[in-house]
């Protein structure tokens, strides 16, 4: 099928030369010819670090099968393609749970330690990769590598976060947490601008396991800043399984059905929700998006562009202030804004995006160059800031601004594999 | 079929569409007798679904082409667990029709694996089934045995074979209360078809896996279409004229 390997924003497009699916691991070959590789989750980055232009990219959804389970300790062992619906398939009916989980459940192992990801749980659980004990590294050279703190520790730290460019993941250790059950009561505290919202975060963090907020880019002037705080923590109380029915955006929608107007209106009508408390299955706390399948077609055949940066707490009010009044200024519309304070916990990937500090998160619809300058001038405030950008969000962000967020790039250059690229590290290393 | 903890035996256990239908039943703690060619993948496949619940995974490593092991297996299958109550039989391969018209040994080797050995095992192991007067039994057959095809039938031959074997075969096993199930899948997205092209009709292997299982544990027999459009499709193909059919692309 054409075009059959996108990435979320399906933006860029590429053409790959081939694809490997490989159903099992001892099938697995990285040898092909002269073409670069570049392993190949469930394509739910955002932007190009998953795409290969003119390559070749290993497809790891076959590769779907937990190897082991210590049920004691809580650790799995499973292959990079198994996804978080997997994995909560197999764990929380025996009282386990991820210790950090996306906002979607249809991402693979392999890509969220790719991405070295986060959660709502940032500020006490850390990334991703904080939790995988040690995993399987294929290189091309035909090595096979245990890869931990303790062995290898330097292709370990590149490879959480390292987008795939070390070698191929085959299967990693996770370990993770108790849980009572499926339950989280949450709650949903309306706020009136970042003030509140820092006031909200310092109240919560210290006593909620997951806190998030959304925000509505598109209030007045007057009211800039408002939003929705989630907070929630694992219960131990019974909860429904969801219906069974999940309904799907059949295909692309026409661009005006996102326009300004039906955003603000659509931003308006949620912030006006009243909060509540109440207790729910966990998939409807964290993976409220996957109750419809394909939503990004809402978006339009052009697809859609996701920003997101973390800024020092010395600099995150006054420059979180800043992107939100250029973003105005621009027309940035968004109905999906996102913003979370993060912990001190170190993340232990050389190229790991989270940091101290305070991090934002906006979809936009691709509305080609006036979108793409908008964007630009909003990374000016973050490299004002001393923040960066998340490479597994981004499409297009210039390469220096890139070597200057993360000026460890160059330490990753040297521990790639030197048949792994991706279009995303030709795009900002060359 | 009886409410669980069951115990299955998986002919072809490292299939794709295998795969699907263990995980399934692992979940609810199922036991299982896995027979399949590799070790390693066998190894891979028990280790899977013991993570998922699986009370017990007994695996042997044979080849389920080769008839002569069949009495073996199946000897061995039922020391291990005494009884069964549902049997898959997956194991299968896809030849090449135009490999098979340069090269008829190619067509007598696809003959041999996707219709003899399973009817082989099939009758190797009636008597136990037959004995314990209860079960399951289901055997995937293709959409591609219900019509000849200009670009498939030598595949089609064994999978009709089978499916006319099949339709005996549940009567013989109605006398004794035991449900014989022919799972007819259309095109699935697995690794026997990964070098032909897809398009939207292709299901899922793991979803095709989910839906036998559901067929086995709610005691359905007869003939399975999956995904279910397949039915109104080849209701269709099986009406068409011979002199129609022979002058379309199919």
């Amino acid at each position: 099928m054409p075009n059959r390997y996108e990435s979320w924003g399906r933006y860029p497009k590429a053409e790959h030369a081939c694809v490997h699916r490989p159903a099992w691991r001892d099938a697995v070959t990285l040898d092909d010819g002269g073409s670069h590789m570049l392993p190949y989750g469930r394509g739910r980055s955002y932007g190009d670090c998953c795409l290969n232009d003119g390559g070749t990219l290993i497809d790891t959804s076959r590769l779907c099968r937990v190897l082991a389970f210590d049920r004691e300790r809580g650790v799995i062992r499973c292959e990079a393609g198994v996804t978080f619906a997997d994995l909560l398939d197999v764990a929380v009916p025996q009282g386990w749970f991820p210790p950090v989980t996306p906002g979607t459940k249809f991402v693979s192992l392999g890509g969220a330690l790719a991405n070295d990801i986060h959660g709502k749980n940032h500020h006490v659980a850390g990334t991703f990769g904080r939790h995988v004990e040690r995993f399987e590294l294929l290189r091309s050279d035909g090595s096979r590598l245990e890869c931990s703190p303790e062995e290898h520790p330097e292709l370990f730290a590149a490879t959480i976060g390292g987008l795939g460019l070390t070698g191929l993941v085959t299967w990693l250790d996770l370990r993770l947490k108790r849980v009572p059950g499926p339950a989280i009561s949450a709650e949903r505290v309306r706020f009136g601008g970042l003030d509140d919202f820092f006031a909200l975060t310092k109240e919560s963090d210290g006593r909620h396991e997951y806190t998030v907020a959304w925000i509505d880019t598109m209030a007045p002037a007057r009211a800039r800043g408002r939003g929705v705080f989630f907070r929630g923590d694992h219960a131990d109380e019974e909860v429904q399984r969801s219906r069974g029915f999940s309904p799907s955006v059949p295909f692309d929608m026409p661009a005006w059905l996102l326009s300004p107007t039906a955003i603000r209106a659509f931003n308006e009508t949620y912030w006006r929700l009243p909060g509540r408390k109440q207790t729910m299955r966990y998939d409807r706390f964290f993976y409220p998006l996957d109750s419809l399948g394909e939503w990004r077609r809402l978006y339009g055949s052009a697809g859609f562009l996701q920003y997101q940066f973390v800024l020092p707490f010395d600099a995150a009010s006054q420059g979180v202030r800043e992107v939100l009044d250029r973003a105005a200024e621009r027309g940035l519309a968004s109905f999906l804004s996102v913003l979370k304070v993060f912990g001190t916990l170190p993340s232990p990937g050389l190229l790991s995006f989270p940091a101290p500090g305070v991090t934002f998160a906006m979809d936009v619809r691709n509305g080609g160059p006036a979108t793409f300058d908008a964007l630009a001038t909003l990374d000016e405030i973050v490299l004002a800031c001393g923040g960066r950008s998340y490479p597994a969000k981004d499409a297009r962000m210039e390469g220096v601004t890139f070597r200057k967020m993360y000026p460890k790039w160059e330490e990753l250059a040297r521990l790639k594999d030197p048949k792994f690229s991706s279009s995303f590290w030709r795009r900002v290393t060359v | 079929m009886k409410r669980d903890p069951r115990t299955i035996m998986i002919v072809g256990a490292t299939s794709a569409i295998a795969q699907g239908a263990a995980a399934a039943f692992a979940s609810e703690g199922a036991s299982f007798f896995l027979v399949g060619r590799s070790p390693e993948r066998l190894g891979t496949v028990a280790a899977d679904l013991s993570a998922r619940g699986a009370v017990r995974v007994e695996v042997l490593a044979v080849d389920p082409a080769d008839v002569k092991g069949h009495e073996h297996a199946i000897a061995a299958g039922f020391a291990a667990f005494g009884s069964f109550d549902g049997l898959l039989i997956a194991h299968g391969t896809l030849p090449e029709q135009a490999a098979c018209e340069r090269d008829p040994s190619l067509a007598v080797d696809s003959l041999s694996v996707n219709a003899t050995s399973v009817i082989s095992l099939l009758l190797h192991i009636a008597p136990k089934f037959e004995a314990q007067r209860r079960g399951s039994i289901a055997v995937i057959g293709s959409v591609a045995g219900d019509r000849g095809r200009r670009s498939n039938h030598v595949y089609g031959a064994a999978k009709a074979a089978l499916d006319v074997f099949l339709q005996g075969f549940r009567g013989r096993m109605t006398m004794s209360g035991v449900r014989v199930l022919t799972v007819k899948p259309g095109f699935v997205d697995s690794p026997m078809t990964e070098h032909l092209r897809k398009n939207p009709l292709y299901a899922d292997a793991g979803a095709v896996g989910r839906r036998i299982h559901d067929a086995m544990v709610g005691g359905r027999q007869g003939v399975l279409y999956v995904p279910w459009f397949w039915a109104p499709i080849m209701f269709v193909i099986r009406a068409l004229p011979e002199a129609v059919l022979r002058r379309l692309p199919l």
